[in-house]
């Protein structure tokens, strides 16, 4: 996919994300729009994956470690071509394969993990690398976290342990978007010097706009070629990125939109549409 | 039928198992965590250099690691003193390994208070009620080295899905035949009775058969009965037990509260009401001392056993009065 198109596309995932938490009336906005460019990039040019065999042993593993993220998930595998579209509107519902977190007992297809209490999910990828290198296989695991995830012990336990075993086909990408439920992550737990911290841990550090999605491509194609080690991207993102009145506010991390909200939300992302093809 | 045979700490049956399946099954990994000798996995790790990953004190991420290793096709055994491996790692247990039904096994050793010197901080006696409470958990405690073997066997080639084995630091009596069968499930009859059935776990069936010895020279019949799998449990037998007898002990090495005998009583709660009595720990932590003398001074020998069954036979007969 061209870089335009990949812009066309996470404006679509963000309008799916808005259409299925405003119909769930419960859920995570904020991330899910701050996140939406990524997952595109990884579903639509990075991940070897392949939406009619979800179990091929050969695909790169995509662990969600931020469950709460879940609607920017869903809509990049509905997208991607894993369930219909439509089922969307079922999210967080009575009987629905879209569970508020993750949760692969309910049979969606493309769910690595059922995931949701934060911390664990590198702890996962680790295990899941180690069994790529056992195995001699070529797949990378590519984990994602938010910046508040950080301050859970369990995360440098992994660290650690990915080091340790030389987990070179292992990348988490961490949301830095510098927020999360009680406000900025400085006033609630500083993670700074982030950068740092991983390095210290023998890991390779990348840094890039994760709002960009040729920069995080770049990045990301850079990361995957590390020897020896793993690598990390801290990927620069805005909480609620693209509704320009919400942007950067925390306050949106554990919202769903209202229905007059969602309209006024999806009109302008239309509107944007409108001028990107045109 | 069951003679002692020897004194051998559990733990050794753990290992033994391990080092069996992993040349039988190459999907069979262990993942360490410092501890290594002390639960008995350095045979495996010896044989299977290749095979053996150490993760260090950090018992949270050993179990999601183990997780990731498991939806990947793997069998990975981890195993630290019992406190650790359940408790400390409990909502990683829940969410990870259980709530993704994977093919991770935990191996908690050095359970109950027969640890000893080492005192209350490592004394498991939380961990049957925490582990049996989660879904899709499997949860075993064999009676003696001979049978650890083979539950940890059973635990691969029996299970396709999350369990939990319980194993001791102490030499105990090891009793039961090598070629004995183990289901996973199935509780085992150990000795015939008809005025109460004695239900217990871990080492503390030799306690129960000793017991049984006891209450035999007084005319009193006891049957014994040794629940190795507390979840799923052995509904059928137990409450054959209660209808034939009328009256149940539970023994283990653990809390009373939430432990296997609680499970027994929610079982008989629903289907058949009998007379309970309760042998464990009274809602209390555990101290320094010699396991012999704690065990004494807990009130979990044969002694006390036998001292539960004539009690609860009497409150059988009451019942039957009032009635
Ligand atoms: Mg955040």
């Amino acid at each position: 996919m061209e870089s335009e198109e990949l812009e066309n596309k996470a404006r679509k995932i963000r309008i799916d994300v808005i259409r299925s938490l405003a119909e769930a009336g419960s859920g995570h906005l904020g991330g899910s729009l701050g996140l939406a460019d990524i997952f595109t990039a990884l579903y639509f040019f990075l991940l070897k994956h392949d939406p009619k065999n979800p179990v091929w042993p050969d695909r790169d593993r995509l662990i969600l470690s931020i469950g709460h993220v879940a609607p920017v998930y869903y809509a990049s595998l509905a997208h991607a071509g894993y369930f219909p579209v439509e089922e969307l509107l079922t999210l967080r519902k009575l009987g629905s394969r879209l569970q508020g977190h993750p949760g692969r007992d309910h049979g969606l297809p493309g769910i690595e993990l059922s995931a949701g209490s934060l911390g664990q999910g590198l702890s996962v990828a680790v295990g899941m690398a180690l069994a790529g290198k056992i195995d001699q296989k070529n797949y990378l695991v590519c984990s994602v976290h938010g910046d508040g995830e950080l301050q859970e012990g369990s995360i440098w336990e992994a660290a650690m342990s990915a080091s340790h075993h030389k987990l070179d086909n292992l990348i988490a990408i961490v949301d830095r978007n510098k927020v999360q439920i009680d406000g900025p992550t400085s006033d609630v737990m500083e993670i700074e010097p982030l950068a740092d911290k991983w390095k210290s841990f023998g890991w390779q550090v990348f840094q890039c706009n994760g709002n960009s999605t040729p920069d995080f491509i770049s990045t990301f194609q850079e990361a995957r070629k590390t020897f020896g080690k793993p690598s990390v991207i801290i990927a620069k993102t805005q909480m609620g990125k693209g509704i320009l009145e919400i942007e950067g506010d925390y306050r949106w991390h554990g919202k769903a939109p209202s229905k007059e909200e969602a309209k006024k939300f999806i009109a302008l992302l239309d509107r944007q549409g409108f001028s990107q093809e045109n | 039928m069951f003679e002692l045979k020897e004194m051998k700490p559990t733990r050794f049956g753990f290992g033994e198992g391990l080092c069996g399946l992993g040349r039988q099954y190459e999907n069979v990994l262990a993942l360490g965590a410092d501890i290594t000798s002390s639960v008995s996995m350095d045979f495996f790790k010896k044989e299977f250099p290749d095979r053996f990953f150490s993760f260090g004190i950090a018992e949270q991420n050993i179990v999601g690691v183990a997780a990731g290793l498991a939806l990947s096709g793997k069998v990975p055994f981890m195993s630290t003193y019992g406190v650790f491996a359940a408790l400390r790692t409990t909502d990683q247990i829940r969410v990870s390994v259980c709530y993704n039904n994977v093919n991770v096994k935990i191996g908690g050793a050095h359970v109950g208070i027969s640890v000893g010197p080492d005192g209350a901080t490592h004394q498991a006696l939380e961990d049957i009620a925490v582990m049996r409470v989660l879904p899709n958990m499997t949860v075993l405690s064999p009676c003696d080295a001979t049978q650890t073997r083979l539950a940890t066997i059973a635990a691969y080639e029996q299970v396709d899905g999350p369990v939990y084995i319980r194993f001791g630091r102490e030499a105990v009596p090891n009793f039961t035949p090598p070629d004995m069968d183990f289901r996973v499930g199935k509780a085992q009859v150990f000795r015939e009775g008809g005025d109460c059935t004695i239900v217990a776990t871990g080492h503390l069936t030799w306690e129960a058969l000793k017991a049984a010895e006891q209450l035999q020279q007084e005319g009193i019949s006891v049957r014994v009965v040794n629940l190795h799998t507390i979840k799923p449990i052995d509904e059928a037998l137990l409450i054959a037990c209660a209808r034939e007898t009328g009256a149940i002990v539970t023994a283990e090495e653990h809390q009373i509260f939430g432990g296997m005998g609680s499970a027994v009583a929610e079982v008989l709660a629903k289907n058949y009401p009998v007379p309970i009595e309760f042998i464990g720990m009274d809602d209390s932590f555990g101290e320094s001392g010699q396991p012999t003398e704690l065990m004494e001074k807990y009130k979990m020998t044969s002694t006390h056993i036998a001292m539960a069954c004539r009690k609860v036979i009497k409150r059988k007969s009451d019942f039957k009065l009032k009635i």
